[in-house]
């Protein structure tokens, strides 16, 4: 990771390895200075392939996670674009989504964020028939919008139910996110923000710090050394899909 | 049929035709309502994402292949009585074939980018390779007619038969892999799925072939020989049977996994239409009464019997394929063992499902596509199954 180092990272890198292990700090009384895991990437120049020697992913703590907070939901909506109300919400796109868990042995309430897994080895890449759904080499999972014909087997593929179908026309599209009706579709990662060296809009508005961003690939990364120290759950590890986003408290 | 004179029969072909392709043109107009609109005007949604048009389609599909057995009972096999019907197995799976498949593709998100599909290919996906398979088909089918129905290239049809056998068996793999290869869904990600997809194939396109036998020898004043039909009959029992013994097999083997439990308590018993389908619909009309009509003496002796058997059979085809594929859809995914889940998008719930008017209309297109491509070639070329009886006794093929 260290040759994708810029000076803004540096100097948090420098000035701010306890932000990273205390989750916040106050600066000023009432005013905190957000951990948001790793520091901002380096853009990635037009033209420059994406590099298959980073691994992007993320790290969610469920601890941290508040019950009834919906940031990160709106920030990628927001973000993305994806603002269209179905007569049938069941047929509305949700790229994350706010899930409630309670244990059935102690009722125990546990709340996370959950959207594309971006998979090491995708059901998605796997069963698509034009090559539409594919994994870009920093092991992003996304769909080109060019050649998905919206056979929805992807969505039959998926195990955590991630993607959703653009079920009528849109209209209110931004630019950084191409999207269309009858087109499958799901979290890019905010692809368009981490070229440009920025975070996924999620991590970014998280009020909590729940949500880690960074390269699995660099074990000197945030995201690398907390998944090194802390108990992590890949979801549905059985199926050894190789998660690039992980969870804490589950 | 008999009693109908040459100009009151052909005003009956006519009105037939007509009517099929009245119900293909309005599927085609509700496709393209669809692709108009989006898929906001069907019952389909993010957990239901493949409706009552992948049932028909699937159906149409699967039994395109399984018409086929006839043919390759007397090509491959060499039993004479089925060799005079392999033209109209052969039409038969064209017809359904092209059905099923406008259904499939008119579904699509992007209908328009079939193009796309055509020259993009992921040697991964088993819909990748059904794109394959499904033109291969009907270049192996047509090419199979051919040495069928054209004299000097008779001598052909053997290893034509062979290699439409072969391909057949490799599609209808494609097709029971399309579910066998989902590991996300408790219903699917089962090996037995491709074998169970074969064999369904053998008894619904034989109860295909019954039924369009049956109407064709009624329209010609003609009746078919009681050993043929005994023949016939006895083989869709054993079909039928078989489909039993392999969706048997499937549910005990899920019932045995812990895991699998919760599922087909909702697919067997708790879910509501799903068990009413499946034990009614599939079980009880689809196949224990058709063999009861098959093999009870007293029944089987009945006119229409064995007509009456085929249709039950299809009719429990389709309730088997709309338990389990909608059924297979509407059980939430298990992603959080252990925990009660809920969240917006529908995560821990149990979908419903109500098709919608458009989508209905495009599933029956995919019938009415069928019915009229067969009508009107039975119609115009010789499908007419010909017993030579006496040969065929002479032969020993065929004994009282």
């Amino acid at each position: 990771m260290s040759q994708h180092q810029n000076p803004r990272r540096a100097f948090i890198a420098a000035a701010g390895a306890s932000v990273a292990g205390l989750g916040f700090t106050a600066i000023a009384p009432g005013l905190h200075l957000m951990a948001v895991g790793e520091a901002n990437a380096a853009p990635r120049p037009a033209g420059q392939a994406a590099s298959p020697a980073i691994r992007w992913g993320l790290l969610i703590d469920a601890n941290k996670c508040a019950p009834g907070c919906t940031k990160c939901i709106d920030a990628c909506h927001e973000e993305n674009g994806v603002s269209e109300q179905m007569p049938d919400p069941r047929q509305n796109s949700q790229w994350i989504r706010k899930i409630e868990l309670v244990d059935r042995r102690n009722g125990k309430l546990t709340t996370l964020p959950m959207m594309c897994q971006h998979c090491a080895k995708p059901p998605c890449v796997d069963v698509c028939p034009t090559g539409a759904s594919m994994k870009r080499a920093d092991g992003i999972v996304l769909v080109d919008r060019h050649t998905c014909i919206g056979c929805r087997y992807c969505m039959m593929a998926c195990p955590y139910k991630a993607r959703s179908f653009v079920h009528a026309p849109l209209t209110e599209q931004t630019p950084g996110t191409p999207r269309g009706k009858g087109c499958v579709e799901s979290c890019t990662l905010c692809v368009h923000r981490v070229d440009k060296g920025q975070q996924p809009a999620c991590v970014e508005k998280c009020p909590e710090g729940a949500m880690t961003f960074g390269d699995l690939n660099d074990p000197e990364s945030v995201i690398s050394k907390r998944i090194a120290s802390a108990n992590t759950t890949q979801v549905r590890g059985e199926l050894k899909l190789d998660l690039g986003v992980r969870y804490q408290g589950i | 049929m008999a009693t109908l004179n040459p100009r009151h029969e052909e005003g009956l072909f006519y009105a037939l035709a007509v009517l099929g392709g009245a119900v293909s043109a309005i599927g085609l107009a509700a496709a393209l309502y669809m692709e108009h609109s989006g898929h906001v005007v069907t019952g389909m949604n993010n957990q239901i994402v493949w409706g009552l048009p992948h049932v028909f389609a699937i159906f149409l599909i699967v039994a395109a292949s399984g018409v086929l057995n006839v043919a390759s009972i007397g090509s491959v096999f060499g039993k004479k009585p089925y060799k005079s019907r392999a033209p109209l197995s052969a039409l038969l799976c064209i017809a359904m074939l092209t059905g099923g498949l406008t259904v499939i593709m008119l579904d699509l998100g992007r209908a328009d980018r079939l193009m796309v599909a055509a020259t993009h290919f992921n040697p991964t996906s088993v819909f990748g390779w059904n794109v394959i398979l499904y033109p291969g088909m009907y270049a192996i089918v047509a090419v199979y007619l051919w040495t069928l129905m054209e004299r000097r290239m008779n001598p052909y049809s053997k290893v034509a038969g062979l290699a439409t056998f072969i391909w057949r068996i490799l599609l209808t793999t494609g097709t029971g892999s399309i579910f066998a290869f989902l590991v996300a869904r408790q219903a699917y990600g089962n090996a037995i799925l491709p074998a169970m997809f074969i064999i369904m194939s053998f008894a619904w396109g034989l109860a295909v072939f019954m039924i369009v036998q049956k109407t064709m020898f009624g329209w010609n004043d003609m009746t078919l020989h009681a050993a043929i039909r005994g023949r016939m009959k006895n083989l869709l029992g054993t079909f039928v049977a078989a489909v039993f013994y392999f969706v048997a097999t499937y549910h005990l083997t899920n019932i045995y996994f812990a895991k699998q439990t919760a599922f087909e308590e909702f697919i067997l018993l708790s879910g509501g239409i799903f068990p009413v389908l499946f034990w009614v619909g599939y079980v009880l009309v689809g196949t224990v009464l058709p063999l009861l009509l098959i093999y009870v003496p007293d029944l089987n002796r009945l006119r229409g019997s064995v007509f009456a058997a085929s249709t039950l059979v299809v009719i429990g085809a389709f309730c088997l394929l709309y338990v389990f594929i909608i059924g297979g859809q509407a059980f939430p995914l298990e992603i959080f063992p252990g925990y009660d889940v809920k969240s917006s998008f529908m995560d821990g719930a149990i979908d419903h499902y109500s098709p919608t008017l458009p989508e209905a209309l495009l599933a029956f297109g995919g019938l009415g596509i069928a019915f009229t491509l067969t009508t009107v070639g039975v119609r115009v070329l010789r499908f007419l199954p010909q017993d030579d009886i006496a040969e065929l006794e002479a032969a020993g093929s065929i004994v009282d």
